[in-house]
């Protein structure tokens, strides 16, 4: 028998009308052989994970009796609000930078570059020692004759913190804004300019709506990695849920079951702020098709 | 039909302008009288839509003198210089003007009805409830009141760009520029914007449109330009022009550009 039916005709073989006839036939279909290999795969290192949790000596009690200790939730309470102001600060300087970048003004475009090239470049953790340490160099800050205070009293660790997370953070922000700025189309620009706006109306309803949505997801990440990293200002002494559950496995000695909890609740905080950023895409995405997320 | 006591709303007087080397636009004189519609043709590169935007300022020319309604443009005179105005002050000047671009330019993350109403709110600083129901007039004007929440991606090309003349006639200009308004059109859908601009310019709106649609500027141009290479080689009446023209470029490019006009 030949491979198809029309060869046979070609050939002046006989006909077969009944393999003509495929309409009636079942189909089979493609078997999936990666998610099968992948499902295996991942039972057994979940298998192993579990019999090494269950061999392990890690007490689940303790986690569970520390999970909503007053000074956890005074820690995490901490934690958000610092995530929040680092955020907004970053925010402010990150708008003002790429703004000053996009102008004609070559000084606000040097000064701007300048910021991002120092703030990226040094260690978060260094610029959190020196703004916290910066009492040994300026015993005085302020505005000669006018205001001034005494460092060591300004600077508390939760200022130093501000200070340091939030400028850096800033850095980050005006290059993501920039790039959202860059991804509006040239004719948006001349067809608000052609109608008379001023570049700041034209930058407040016009490019900045549109960049928010290309700037949302990155943004929403940036935030999401300055929760951990506030996580760092324990060092120089700032009370956040890291510093609390330490206090307490100083005196405990319950080491892993008390990092546990911090880590419990920094899930619960990112999966929060993971479904605010889903809803922002959404509302920037208006006009842009369904769900705007694309 | 066009009143010779007036005084010209735009008038260029020898502008020319450079891009590095290249000379855009080589001494362009031309008035323009209040109703009147100007039609720009000539081949790519020519300088018409350089020049459409010289007039609204998206470019800024670098000698001769341009004037809007009697206004020098993007310059104020200090004895014998010409000093350059603020960005608040050109701002000032373009609202004179309504633009309509090839490529729409509608905002996207606004509506129809939020792009007509717009600039009346933002740049000419009126209460959005009273600016409404004129924006609404006019979207029925250009035959799109039920589109009114529609955003941008949601009308075809056609829609879109008579939301954009909606747009640009809602700052009340006192002239209309038209940058090939139909370029970026299927050919289907180019009737539907034609007719707007042949409603417009029979309520006696001021308008100078770039464009390759010869039979609209036969039909409703009172005169046509023929520029090339930066300059304005011919201008006419419709149809002197296209059925006498003068020189032997603007027979050249009628007779390449369109063979059987």
């Amino acid at each position: 028998m030949s491979a198809t039916p029309l060869a046979d005709i070609a050939r002046g073989g006989p006909t077969m009308a009944e393999e003509l006839d495929i309409a009636r036939l079942r189909h089979v279909r493609r078997p999936h052989y990666g998610r099968i290999a992948a499902i295996v795969a991942i039972l057994f290192l979940a298998f192993l994970l579990v019999r090494a949790f269950a061999h392990g000596k890690i007490d689940w009690a303790t986690t569970w009796e520390f999970l909503f200790w007053p000074t956890i939730l005074w820690g995490l309470f901490n934690t958000v609000w610092m995530s929040f102001v680092c955020m907004a600060v970053g925010i402010a300087i990150g708008l003002a930078c790429a703004v000053a970048h996009a102008s004609a003004n070559p000084v606000l475009k040097g000064a701007a570059i300048f910021y991002a090239w120092f703030f990226r470049g040094a260690p978060v953790i260094l610029q959190l020692l020196i703004w916290f340490n910066l009492a040994l160099v300026f015993p005085i800050i302020g505005i000669p004759g006018l205001i001034e205070f005494k460092t060591v009293v300004i600077i508390t660790p939760a200022v130093a913190t501000i200070l340091s997370l939030g400028l850096n953070e800033g850095a980050y922000v005006s290059e993501i804004i920039r790039s959202g700025m860059l991804g509006v189309d040239r004719g948006q620009y001349e067809a608000a300019k052609a109608m008379g706006m001023t570049n700041g109306t034209a930058l407040r309803r016009i490019i900045l709506p549109q960049a928010m949505r290309i700037v949302v997801p990155p943004l929403g990440n940036e935030f999401i990695g300055l929760v951990k990293m506030t996580a760092l200002a324990s060092i120089i002494g700032f009370g956040d849920i890291v510093r609390s559950a330490q206090d307490i496995y100083y005196s405990n000695a319950k080491v892993i079951e008390l990092l546990m909890v911090p880590t419990f609740w920094f899930l619960v905080v990112v999966t929060v702020l993971t479904l605010g950023q889903r809803a922002l895409e959404r509302r920037f995405g208006r006009g842009f098709g369904t769900g705007g997320a694309r | 039909m066009i009143d010779v006591s007036l005084t010209p709303i735009v008038s260029a007087v020898k502008v020319g302008k450079k891009f590095g080397g290249h000379q855009a636009l080589a001494d362009v004189t031309m008035d323009v009288m209040p109703g009147e519609v100007v039609c720009i043709i000539g081949p790519s590169g020519s300088g018409k839509t350089t020049f459409l935007r010289c007039i609204n300022q998206l470019e800024s020319f670098d000698s001769g003198g341009l004037w809007l309604d009697g206004e020098l443009l993007g310059y104020r005179r200090v004895g014998e210089a010409l000093h350059p105005l603020s960005d608040k002050e050109i701002a000032r000047q373009r609202r004179k003007t309504g633009m309509v671009f090839q490529r729409f330019n509608l905002f996207p993350h606004m509506t129809a009805l939020e792009n007509v109403t717009e600039g009346p709110v933002q740049v000419l600083k009126r209460r959005r409830d009273e600016v409404h129901d004129a924006a609404m007039l006019l979207l029925d004007r250009v035959g799109l009141a039920h589109k009114a929440g529609a955003y941008p991606s949601e009308l075809s090309g056609g829609q879109q760009q008579r939301i954009a003349i909606a747009r640009a006639l809602a700052m009340q200009p006192k002239l209309m520029l038209f940058d090939e308004p139909t370029s970026a059109l299927d050919p289907e859908l180019v009737g539907e914007v034609l007719a707007v601009m042949r409603d417009l310019a029979a309520s006696g709106m001021t308008m100078i449109v770039v464009t390759h649609e010869l039979g609209f500027a036969r039909d409703v141009g009172d005169r046509v330009v023929f520029m090339d290479q930066g300059r304005v080689v011919e201008t006419g009446t419709a149809d002197a022009l296209m059925s006498d023209p003068k020189e032997a470029r603007t027979r050249n490019f009628l007779k390449t550009a369109f063979p059987r006009g």
